[in-house]
């Protein structure tokens, strides 16, 4: 392996659930307010992947009181404490960006069983 | 200047610091370089040691330079730089400087010789704006206005104008050293540095900036 990709080869996150693209999942977030740390949920349809290695981010959107959020995690950041997969989606592209042009009914995943 | 390694570009990546922030950073691969020479103020009227750094094959120097490296006893060497230094009693002719001469968390400057960009326009080299593409403007990317008519009657020298771009020595400061690992002898430096992947970069005592910059006091 080259040199460049070997750098945080050790931070690598081995204990999270496999992501798959459509997946509804529940992030939860380390969040530190002062010297208070708590952890925050955030959950939403996986929409995109991106990058590889130690560099691997997901983007998770979901509607949030009318209003789409959608944020990036970088997959191996210490500050997600972990992952639950709540729900498998069945999708036939790897970006769903086709989610934000629809809303309500429209903008629903199929269920992988 | 009181210490300096010459280094090569690796590439790009990133790591997450203790408080789990993503760090971008530069991986450079930090010497070894060896000495080859010193230069003293007897001999040559200011003290500096060239130091060589990446091995080549024996057959891939020529003649004055081979003579050179068997004068000092090393290796053929592929970059030979100097630097100038006040105080060079520590090293000596065959000497080793490795990446451990940096610690984490030190700030250094970085040279390097940036990517050549060709002949570039002013938009790309000077950072100029462009005119409407659209509405039958008929003026693009053009450099603009020369200068007056009659009155200065001339082009005033340093007119933002096409022509090369990069391939030039650019310095960036004050660039934070995130780690280092002196056994593979490789550094890590927050944000982009110039030139190409395998570019040659000069790694030394920031010139700026004062509590942190531990070179100053040496």
């Amino acid at each position: 392996m080259d040199l460049v990709r070997q750098i945080g080869q050790d931070q690598i996150r081995t204990d999270l659930p496999q992501l798959n693209i459509g997946d509804t999942v529940k992030v939860y977030v380390k969040v530190k307010e002062g010297a208070r740390e708590r952890v925050q949920m955030f959950e939403g349809i996986i929409i995109q992947k991106k990058h590889g290695g130690i560099n691997e981010t997901f983007t998770v959107r979901r509607v949030s009181y009318g209003v789409g959020v959608e944020r990036i995690f970088p997959v191996n950041s210490p500050n997600i404490d972990r992952i639950e997969v709540s729900r498998k989606g069945k999708v036939r592209r790897a970006k769903l960006f086709y989610l934000r042009d629809r809303v309500g009914k429209a903008a629903r995943v199929k269920q992988r069983l | 200047m009181q210490k300096a390694i010459l280094a090569r570009k690796l590439g790009m990546t990133q790591i997450f610091d203790e408080t789990g922030r993503l760090i971008p950073v530069t991986v450079v691969e930090a010497g070894p370089n060896t000495v080859v020479q010193k230069k003293t103020v007897e001999n040559d009227g200011y003290n500096a040691v060239q130091v060589g750094f990446i091995d080549i094959k024996e057959n891939r120097a020529n003649k004055p330079r081979k003579g050179h490296f068997s004068k000092a006893g090393v290796s053929p060497k592929r970059y030979l730089k100097e630097f100038r230094l006040e105080n060079i009693d520590g090293l000596s002719v065959g000497d080793e400087i490795k990446a451990d001469l940096f610690d984490a968390g030190e700030k250094v400057d970085v040279s390097g010789v940036s990517k050549g960009k060709g002949f570039a326009g002013t938009i790309k080299r000077w950072g100029t704006h462009r005119g409407p593409m659209t509405h039958g403007s008929g003026y693009h990317r053009g450099p603009g206005a020369m200068s007056g008519c009659s009155s200065p009657g001339k082009v005033m020298k340093g007119k933002r104008l096409p022509g090369r771009m990069g391939a030039e020595r650019v310095t960036v400061q004050n660039v934070t050293v995130v780690k280092v690992d002196p056994e593979k002898s490789i550094m890590l430096i927050k944000g982009g540095l110039p030139g190409p992947k395998n570019g040659l970069l000069i790694v030394k005592n920031p010139v700026k900036g004062g509590r942190q910059s531990k070179g100053r006091n040496i």
